[in-house]
């Protein structure tokens, strides 16, 4: 059986793997990915804390699936407003949508 | 059981109701725009009186959702502000083609919000933030010609998804550390292991996110100028009270144990807020965004009341959020009355508005006056209070810099005080004088009084008068 260590080694380098794309990517479909793996790493962290440390309740599994349904809503509505700039803008670049400045 | 929810949730039930109306009244082709505002106003209006029937407390679903006075008071204050934002965008509301959806949109996350404050539960707390912040991103986008909109809109949701990822990743901490999400048992479980603390941290973060602290409030000016001015209002209102009603809570008493951890954090984040908004709010031009900085100041003021842990801190910060709602709503209504009859929006706009428009520039005043702290407007009171609660702890540095703040922010709320009583607009055509000027003070007054959305300010200015009553009265039943 994989130690529990090496899956919170690998969820925590999956988070932080999403953080980095989301401060350095400049195409908002890549911005949503990583937004995307950061959710996901959670995911992993929830299921394999209920399946190794506390296996008598569901808590962790519950709270994974209800992160993924959200995580769908979110890319939904997401995606909408991403397309809903590309009709304006005819770009998904964020360096284009920069009106809003200091 | 059946009467049990439907007793402690009547709030919700009412929120779900509307929903439900407004989802198969559209898919039936829907109506005229004026019966569609009638009908949610009519029905935020029942669910106010709801909740101020009955008085009980109690839990329901496996104690996933509880209910008591506090939580019962800071839900009535939530959905009387919606109602005011109600009121307030009807005529913005009304020319637009998707007038329902923004309805079915803000019923949505105050149903939301209310599911977050009776939250006994991490799982439930996290389902109410999104159903209160996705649905958001989507009203900010809701001028949808404008191209600043959208990329509010895009800020909006990128930052609240990546708040939100912060808070999952240390809730998933907290659960791996003690094998609960709920409330009560993670009070009694925590010992303040290492792993634990980053827990702590990451949540903190991630609700620093959420009510726009600094250094967390990079999105927040931008989607403020970018949304329509009415959803403006909601977001600096509604928005941010939610998370401060619950993030007191979860503070004091699921993190309760760990006070020697956060409490140094929430100074921090409280001197952050109060300088960098003071600071920038200064240099602004456009009204939007002024409010936007001022509302980060005033979360850094709040996060000074959280910092004296006691229950007089609780009950400083639910009095302030409510001189807040009045005051800062009563500032939208009149951003909101002036950019839909004149399309401006800056500072400079605002030149001379005393002489042209008497009415408006005195209720402005006002506001602006009681978001200062100016003694007899009831936002002095609600800054005493803050302070008075902060001082609790006996960390006079944190009082002495929020009371050299008060004085900064001083400058540039009277800024605009100053614009419209002192100055003149350079050139009278095309100004806000231009459409008004001709009209005497009294039929101008009569006009206000005439048109739907000025009668909301006057609303608001009697609520104001009456906050202000309220505290006279707390502060002579207390000595």
């Amino acid at each position: 059986m994989v130690p529990v260590s090496h899956m919170l080694f690998f969820s925590t380098a999956l988070f932080f793997i999403g953080v980095y794309g989301l401060l350095t990517r400049r195409n908002m479909i890549a911005l949503l990915m990583s937004i995307e793996l950061m959710l996901n790493s959670v995911n992993i962290n929830f299921v394999v804390f209920n399946k190794y440390l506390w296996p008598g309740q569901l808590d962790g599994v519950f709270f994974s699936i209800f992160i993924i349904a959200i995580a769908a809503a979110e890319a939904a509505v997401a995606i909408a407003i991403v397309i809903n700039l590309y009709r304006s803008h005819l770009s998904v670049d964020v360096d284009d949508a920069a009106e809003l400045k200091y | 059981m059946w009467t049990d929810i439907l007793l402690l949730m009547r709030t919700e039930m009412m929120l779900i109701l509307i929903i439900f109306l407004l989802l198969f009244w559209k898919l039936g082709g829907g109506g005229r725009v004026q019966i569609v505002q009638a009908v949610v106003n009519g029905g935020l209006v029942l669910a106010l009186l709801l909740g101020f029937v009955l008085s009980d407390s109690g839990e329901l679903f496996g104690h996933m959702f509880r209910t008591n006075d506090l939580l019962r008071l800071e839900k009535n204050m939530l959905v009387l502000a919606a109602l005011l934002v109600s009121l307030l965008a009807s005529q913005w509301v009304a020319a637009h083609r998707h007038a329902m959806e923004f309805y079915l949109l803000m019923i949505s996350t105050l149903l939301g919000m209310c599911f977050m404050l009776s939250s006994a539960n991490l799982l439930m707390f996290y389902l109410g933030l999104e159903l209160a912040s996705i649905p958001l991103a989507a009203m900010v986008n809701f001028d949808l010609q404008r191209k600043q909109s959208a990329e509010a809109a895009f800020k909006m949701i990128v930052s609240s998804a990546f708040a939100s990822g912060i808070l999952l990743f240390g809730i998933s901490w907290l659960y791996g550390t003690t094998g609960t999400v709920d409330f009560d048992s993670l009070a009694t479980a925590l010992t303040g292991s290492p792993l634990q603390v980053l827990g702590v941290v990451a949540v903190l973060a991630g609700f620093g996110f959420k009510m726009s602290a600094v250094p967390f409030h990079l999105w927040t000016a931008d989607v403020y100028e970018g949304a329509p001015v009415p959803v403006t209002a909601y977001l600096s209102v509604l928005s941010k009270s939610a998370i401060l009603f619950v993030f007191v809570s979860v503070l004091y008493t699921v993190f309760g144990s760990m006070q020697q951890v956060w409490y140094i954090v929430i100074c921090v984040l409280a001197i952050g807020s109060m300088l960098v908004g003071n600071l920038f709010a200064m240099r602004q031009q456009n009204m939007k965004r002024f409010l936007a900085f001022s509302s980060i100041a005033q979360v850094g003021f709040i996060l000074v009341g959280v910092c004296g842990v006691n229950a007089t801190s609780s009950a400083a910060v639910v009095f302030f959020l409510l001189v807040y709602l009045f005051s800062n709503l009563g500032a939208f209504a009149i951003v909101q009355h002036i950019s839909q009859s004149t399309g401006k929006e800056t500072i400079d706009d605002y030149r001379g508005l005393a002489r042209a428009n008497p009415a408006l520039a005195w209720l402005l005043a006002i506001a602006l006056f009681s978001l200062a702290g100016i003694p007899p407007t009831a936002g002095f009171f609600g800054k005493f209070f803050l302070l008075l609660a902060g001082a609790g702890k006996g960390t006079w540095f944190l009082i002495i810099v929020a009371a050299l703040n008060m004085i900064v922010s001083l400058y540039y709320y009277l800024r605009v005080v100053k614009a419209m009583f002192m100055e003149t607009q350079a050139s009278r055509t095309g100004g806000l004088c231009g459409r008004y000027f001709h009209h005497g003070f009294v039929w101008r007054c009569l006009r206000v009084y005439f048109q739907p959305h000025a009668s909301v300010e006057a609303l608001l200015l009697i609520l104001l008068f009456h906050a202000v009553w309220l505290s006279i009265k707390i502060i002579l039943l207390k000595n």
